[in-house]
Protein backbone atom coordinates (compact mmCIF):
# COMPACT_ATOMS: atom_id res chain seq x y z
CA UNK A 1 0.00 0.00 0.00
CA UNK A 2 1.19 3.56 -0.61
CA UNK A 3 0.32 4.85 2.76
CA UNK A 4 2.98 2.40 4.70
CA UNK A 5 5.74 4.00 2.79
CA UNK A 6 4.96 7.15 4.53
CA UNK A 7 6.55 7.67 7.77
CA UNK A 8 4.07 8.50 10.91
CA UNK A 9 6.37 12.36 10.66
CA UNK A 10 5.42 12.53 7.07
CA UNK A 11 1.93 11.57 7.63
CA UNK A 12 1.45 14.92 9.90
CA UNK A 13 4.06 17.12 7.94
CA UNK A 14 1.58 16.54 4.90
CA UNK A 15 -1.82 15.87 6.88
CA UNK A 16 -3.38 19.44 5.27
CA UNK A 17 -2.69 18.14 1.52
CA UNK A 18 -3.40 14.48 2.36
CA UNK A 19 -7.16 15.22 2.99
CA UNK A 20 -7.81 17.25 -0.43
CA UNK A 21 -9.98 15.73 -2.74
CA UNK A 22 -8.09 13.81 -5.64
CA UNK A 23 -4.95 13.92 -3.06
CA UNK A 24 -4.49 11.16 -0.74
CA UNK A 25 -1.83 9.01 0.46
CA UNK A 26 -1.63 8.06 -3.71
CA UNK A 27 -0.94 11.58 -4.84
CA UNK A 28 1.53 12.21 -2.30
CA UNK A 29 3.44 8.83 -3.00
CA UNK A 30 3.42 10.59 -6.02
CA UNK A 31 4.76 13.77 -5.28
CA UNK A 32 7.23 11.34 -3.65
CA UNK A 33 8.48 9.49 -6.83
CA UNK A 34 8.66 12.80 -8.94
CA UNK A 35 11.78 14.36 -10.64
CA UNK A 36 11.12 18.38 -10.97
CA UNK A 37 13.92 20.37 -12.73
CA UNK A 38 14.14 24.08 -12.05
CA UNK A 39 16.25 26.18 -14.29
CA UNK A 40 16.89 29.12 -12.41
CA UNK A 41 16.80 29.55 -8.92
CA UNK A 42 16.29 33.51 -8.77
CA UNK A 43 12.93 35.32 -8.38
CA UNK A 44 10.85 32.67 -9.29
CA UNK A 45 13.08 29.98 -8.45
CA UNK A 46 13.17 30.46 -4.91
CA UNK A 47 9.38 30.47 -4.19
CA UNK A 48 8.98 27.07 -6.51
CA UNK A 49 11.74 25.27 -4.78
CA UNK A 50 10.29 26.00 -1.59
CA UNK A 51 6.66 25.23 -2.18
CA UNK A 52 7.96 21.64 -3.85
CA UNK A 53 9.94 20.85 -0.82
CA UNK A 54 7.52 21.59 1.55
CA UNK A 55 4.56 19.58 -0.34
CA UNK A 56 7.50 16.39 -0.92
CA UNK A 57 8.24 16.43 -4.17
CA UNK A 58 11.03 13.52 -4.13
CA UNK A 59 13.97 15.01 -5.87
CA UNK A 60 14.36 18.32 -7.13
CA UNK A 61 17.32 19.19 -9.16
CA UNK A 62 18.34 23.34 -9.77
CA UNK A 63 20.21 24.64 -12.33
CA UNK A 64 21.87 27.51 -11.55
CA UNK A 65 26.07 28.77 -11.67
CA UNK A 66 25.33 32.43 -10.21
CA UNK A 67 26.14 33.64 -6.32
CA UNK A 68 24.44 35.34 -4.25
CA UNK A 69 24.30 38.99 -4.55
CA UNK A 70 22.40 42.15 -2.50
CA UNK A 71 20.43 43.11 -5.45
CA UNK A 72 18.69 39.55 -5.37
CA UNK A 73 17.93 39.93 -1.90
CA UNK A 74 14.58 41.76 -2.55
CA UNK A 75 12.71 38.44 -4.24
CA UNK A 76 15.14 35.74 -3.97
CA UNK A 77 13.67 34.66 -0.81
CA UNK A 78 15.87 31.02 -0.54
CA UNK A 79 18.65 33.20 0.46
CA UNK A 80 19.72 35.33 3.23
CA UNK A 81 22.26 38.26 3.51
CA UNK A 82 24.88 35.83 5.02
CA UNK A 83 24.59 33.64 1.84
CA UNK A 84 26.20 36.89 0.12
CA UNK A 85 29.01 35.45 -2.30
CA UNK A 86 27.84 31.49 -2.06
CA UNK A 87 26.58 29.48 -4.94
CA UNK A 88 22.39 29.71 -5.37
CA UNK A 89 22.79 25.83 -5.50
CA UNK A 90 24.71 25.53 -2.38
CA UNK A 91 22.18 27.89 -0.43
CA UNK A 92 19.21 26.52 -1.95
CA UNK A 93 20.16 22.73 -1.10
CA UNK A 94 20.92 24.01 2.28
CA UNK A 95 17.39 26.18 2.84
CA UNK A 96 15.47 23.28 1.09
CA UNK A 97 16.49 20.34 3.35
CA UNK A 98 16.41 22.08 6.33
CA UNK A 99 12.78 22.37 5.35
CA UNK A 100 12.26 19.24 4.46
CA UNK A 101 14.94 16.58 5.16
CA UNK A 102 12.98 13.72 3.36
CA UNK A 103 13.51 15.01 -0.13
CA UNK A 104 16.73 14.98 -2.49
CA UNK A 105 18.41 18.14 -4.05
CA UNK A 106 20.71 17.47 -6.82
CA UNK A 107 22.51 20.37 -7.79
CA UNK A 108 23.53 21.48 -11.57
CA UNK A 109 25.92 24.46 -10.29
CA UNK A 110 26.53 25.15 -14.64
CA UNK A 111 25.63 27.47 -17.14
CA UNK A 112 22.85 25.60 -19.34
CA UNK A 113 24.02 25.49 -23.15
CA UNK A 114 23.33 23.44 -26.28
CA UNK A 115 26.02 20.71 -24.98
CA UNK A 116 24.77 20.02 -21.41
CA UNK A 117 21.13 20.54 -21.67
CA UNK A 118 19.82 17.43 -23.19
CA UNK A 119 21.83 15.07 -20.57
CA UNK A 120 20.41 17.44 -17.63
CA UNK A 121 16.78 17.86 -18.66
CA UNK A 122 16.61 13.96 -19.62
CA UNK A 123 16.28 12.57 -15.91
CA UNK A 124 13.70 14.50 -14.96
CA UNK A 125 9.77 14.55 -15.30
CA UNK A 126 8.88 18.20 -14.94
CA UNK A 127 10.68 20.98 -16.12
CA UNK A 128 10.27 24.46 -14.48
CA UNK A 129 11.65 27.57 -16.28
CA UNK A 130 12.20 30.39 -14.25
CA UNK A 131 15.55 31.29 -16.25
CA UNK A 132 16.22 35.20 -16.47
CA UNK A 133 16.86 35.19 -20.24
CA UNK A 134 15.27 34.56 -23.62
CA UNK A 135 18.34 32.44 -25.07
CA UNK A 136 17.95 30.04 -22.03
CA UNK A 137 14.24 29.96 -22.54
CA UNK A 138 14.47 28.36 -26.29
CA UNK A 139 17.02 26.21 -24.86
CA UNK A 140 14.97 24.85 -22.31
CA UNK A 141 11.61 24.90 -24.32
CA UNK A 142 13.15 23.39 -27.61
CA UNK A 143 15.04 20.56 -25.98
CA UNK A 144 12.05 19.73 -23.63
CA UNK A 145 9.77 19.90 -26.72
CA UNK A 146 12.60 16.85 -28.49
CA UNK A 147 12.40 14.54 -25.04
CA UNK A 148 8.87 15.13 -25.01
CA UNK A 149 9.01 15.90 -21.17
CA UNK A 150 6.19 18.66 -19.88
CA UNK A 151 7.22 22.45 -19.43
CA UNK A 152 6.15 25.14 -17.26
CA UNK A 153 6.90 28.97 -18.46
CA UNK A 154 6.80 31.03 -16.44
CA UNK A 155 8.27 35.18 -16.24
CA UNK A 156 8.33 38.16 -15.41
CA UNK A 157 9.38 42.27 -16.25
CA UNK A 158 8.36 45.17 -14.63
CA UNK A 159 4.79 44.83 -13.23
CA UNK A 160 3.74 42.15 -15.95
CA UNK A 161 4.18 39.30 -15.20
CA UNK A 162 2.98 35.41 -17.32
CA UNK A 163 2.46 31.66 -17.22
CA UNK A 164 2.02 28.63 -19.54
CA UNK A 165 1.89 25.10 -19.35
CA UNK A 166 3.40 22.98 -22.51
CA UNK A 167 2.72 19.73 -22.78
CA UNK A 168 4.69 18.83 -26.37
CA UNK A 169 2.43 17.56 -29.34
CA UNK A 170 -0.58 18.70 -27.03
CA UNK A 171 -0.83 22.09 -26.03
CA UNK A 172 0.77 25.35 -27.75
CA UNK A 173 4.66 25.28 -27.38
CA UNK A 174 6.68 28.42 -26.44
CA UNK A 175 7.43 29.05 -29.28
CA UNK A 176 3.56 28.92 -30.63
CA UNK A 177 3.66 32.24 -28.19
CA UNK A 178 7.16 33.84 -29.19
CA UNK A 179 8.31 32.24 -32.70
CA UNK A 180 11.31 33.73 -32.59
CA UNK A 181 12.88 35.79 -29.85
CA UNK A 182 12.12 39.76 -29.45
CA UNK A 183 14.60 41.89 -31.19
CA UNK A 184 15.71 43.69 -28.27
CA UNK A 185 17.07 41.12 -26.31
CA UNK A 186 17.72 42.82 -22.44
CA UNK A 187 14.03 43.92 -23.48
CA UNK A 188 12.61 41.93 -20.49
CA UNK A 189 16.06 41.45 -17.94
CA UNK A 190 14.78 42.53 -14.21
CA UNK A 191 17.86 44.44 -14.35
CA UNK A 192 16.36 46.94 -17.34
CA UNK A 193 12.95 46.30 -16.09
CA UNK A 194 13.09 46.74 -12.32
CA UNK A 195 10.88 43.85 -10.15
CA UNK A 196 9.23 43.73 -7.13
CA UNK A 197 9.53 40.62 -4.99
CA UNK A 198 5.71 39.86 -4.80
CA UNK A 199 5.40 39.48 -8.52
CA UNK A 200 7.98 36.17 -9.12
CA UNK A 201 6.76 35.09 -5.87
CA UNK A 202 3.19 34.87 -7.27
CA UNK A 203 4.04 33.81 -10.77
CA UNK A 204 7.16 31.32 -9.12
CA UNK A 205 4.53 29.91 -6.97
CA UNK A 206 1.73 29.44 -9.37
CA UNK A 207 4.73 27.17 -11.60
CA UNK A 208 5.05 24.90 -8.51
CA UNK A 209 1.29 24.75 -8.16
CA UNK A 210 1.29 24.06 -11.81
CA UNK A 211 4.02 21.02 -11.16
CA UNK A 212 2.30 19.17 -8.44
CA UNK A 213 -1.08 19.22 -10.62
CA UNK A 214 0.72 17.76 -13.17
CA UNK A 215 2.43 15.39 -11.16
CA UNK A 216 -0.84 14.23 -9.29
CA UNK A 217 -3.09 14.78 -12.21
CA UNK A 218 -5.76 16.72 -10.95
CA UNK A 219 -7.67 19.67 -12.13
CA UNK A 220 -6.82 21.60 -14.95
CA UNK A 221 -3.74 23.02 -15.86
CA UNK A 222 -2.55 26.00 -17.89
CA UNK A 223 -2.17 24.35 -21.10
CA UNK A 224 -3.79 25.60 -24.16
CA UNK A 225 -3.97 28.44 -22.95
CA UNK A 226 -1.90 31.59 -21.39
CA UNK A 227 -2.17 33.66 -17.97
CA UNK A 228 -0.94 37.26 -17.21
CA UNK A 229 -1.09 39.08 -13.99
CA UNK A 230 -0.28 42.81 -14.47
CA UNK A 231 0.73 44.03 -10.30
CA UNK A 232 -0.33 47.07 -10.79
CA UNK A 233 -4.32 46.74 -11.47
CA UNK A 234 -3.62 43.41 -9.72
CA UNK A 235 -5.49 41.68 -12.09
CA UNK A 236 -5.64 37.85 -14.19
CA UNK A 237 -5.68 37.97 -17.78
CA UNK A 238 -6.74 34.22 -19.08
CA UNK A 239 -5.87 33.54 -22.69
CA UNK A 240 -6.87 30.73 -24.91
CA UNK A 241 -4.05 30.60 -27.31
CA UNK A 242 -4.04 27.79 -30.42
CA UNK A 243 -1.35 25.89 -31.67
CA UNK A 244 1.27 28.08 -34.45
CA UNK A 245 0.15 25.96 -38.05
CA UNK A 246 2.99 27.18 -39.20
CA UNK A 247 5.30 27.21 -35.40
CA UNK A 248 9.18 27.06 -36.18
CA UNK A 249 9.30 24.07 -33.17
CA UNK A 250 5.73 21.95 -33.42
CA UNK A 251 4.06 22.72 -36.39
CA UNK A 252 3.17 20.89 -39.77
CA UNK A 253 5.63 21.72 -42.10
CA UNK B 1 -16.97 52.89 -36.16
CA UNK B 2 -16.46 49.49 -34.93
CA UNK B 3 -16.25 47.57 -31.58
CA UNK B 4 -14.05 45.21 -31.33
CA UNK B 5 -12.80 43.10 -27.69
CA UNK B 6 -9.15 43.94 -26.64
CA UNK B 7 -7.89 42.11 -23.93
CA UNK B 8 -11.22 41.29 -23.01
CA UNK B 9 -12.59 44.71 -23.13
CA UNK B 10 -14.48 46.23 -25.79
CA UNK B 11 -13.12 49.03 -27.88
CA UNK B 12 -14.38 51.39 -29.89
CA UNK B 13 -12.39 52.11 -33.07
CA UNK B 14 -12.89 54.14 -36.33
CA UNK B 15 -13.47 52.01 -39.59
CA UNK B 16 -10.46 50.53 -41.78
CA UNK B 17 -7.96 50.02 -38.24
CA UNK B 18 -5.35 48.06 -38.77
CA UNK B 19 -3.24 45.72 -35.84
CA UNK B 20 -0.26 48.17 -36.63
CA UNK B 21 -2.55 51.53 -36.03
CA UNK B 22 -4.39 49.93 -32.63
CA UNK B 23 -0.92 49.23 -30.85
CA UNK B 24 0.46 52.58 -32.20
CA UNK B 25 -2.82 54.09 -30.74
CA UNK B 26 -2.20 52.22 -27.63
CA UNK B 27 1.48 53.23 -27.52
CA UNK B 28 2.62 49.99 -27.55
CA UNK B 29 5.59 49.33 -29.71
CA UNK B 30 4.60 46.56 -32.38
CA UNK B 31 8.30 44.73 -31.55
CA UNK B 32 7.41 44.41 -27.74
CA UNK B 33 4.28 42.16 -28.31
CA UNK B 34 2.56 39.44 -29.95
CA UNK B 35 -0.78 39.59 -30.71
CA UNK B 36 -4.02 36.86 -31.22
CA UNK B 37 -6.65 37.95 -33.65
CA UNK B 38 -10.27 35.71 -33.40
CA UNK B 39 -7.90 32.86 -31.60
CA UNK B 40 -5.55 32.59 -34.69
CA UNK B 41 -2.22 34.28 -34.78
CA UNK B 42 -1.75 36.37 -37.70
CA UNK B 43 2.00 36.67 -38.66
CA UNK B 44 3.99 39.79 -37.60
CA UNK B 45 4.69 41.04 -41.19
CA UNK B 46 0.85 41.06 -42.15
CA UNK B 47 -0.54 43.46 -39.16
CA UNK B 48 -0.48 46.75 -41.06
CA UNK B 49 -2.59 44.78 -43.57
CA UNK B 50 -4.84 43.45 -41.32
CA UNK B 51 -8.32 45.69 -40.89
CA UNK B 52 -9.81 44.90 -37.93
CA UNK B 53 -13.82 44.53 -38.33
CA UNK B 54 -16.85 44.47 -35.91
CA UNK B 55 -16.96 41.99 -33.54
CA UNK B 56 -13.40 41.16 -33.90
CA UNK B 57 -11.10 39.43 -30.63
CA UNK B 58 -7.65 40.90 -30.35
CA UNK B 59 -5.54 39.78 -27.51
CA UNK B 60 -1.98 41.45 -27.03
CA UNK B 61 0.73 39.29 -24.84
CA UNK B 62 3.88 41.26 -24.45
CA UNK B 63 6.85 39.12 -24.75
CA UNK B 64 8.35 38.78 -20.77
CA UNK B 65 11.13 36.74 -20.21
CA UNK B 66 12.41 37.94 -17.11
CA UNK B 67 13.27 35.59 -13.64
Amino acid sequence: MYSQELTDNNMLRYTRQLVLDGFGPEGQNKLKMAKVLIVGAGGLGSPASIYLAAAGVGTIGIVDYDTVSYSNLNRQIAYSTEDIGKYKTDCSEKQLTRLNPDIEIIKHSLKLSADNVREILVAYDVIIDATDNFPTRYLVSDTAYFLKKPVIEGAVAGYDGILMTIIPDKTPCYRCLYPTPPEDIALNSTEETGVLGMLPGIIGTMQALEAVKLIIGIGQTVSGRIITFDAISSSFRDISWKRRKDCPLCGKK
Amino acid sequence: MIVITVNGKQEELPESTSITDLLIKYGVKPETVVVELNYEIPERQSWADIKLVNEDHLEIVKFIGGG
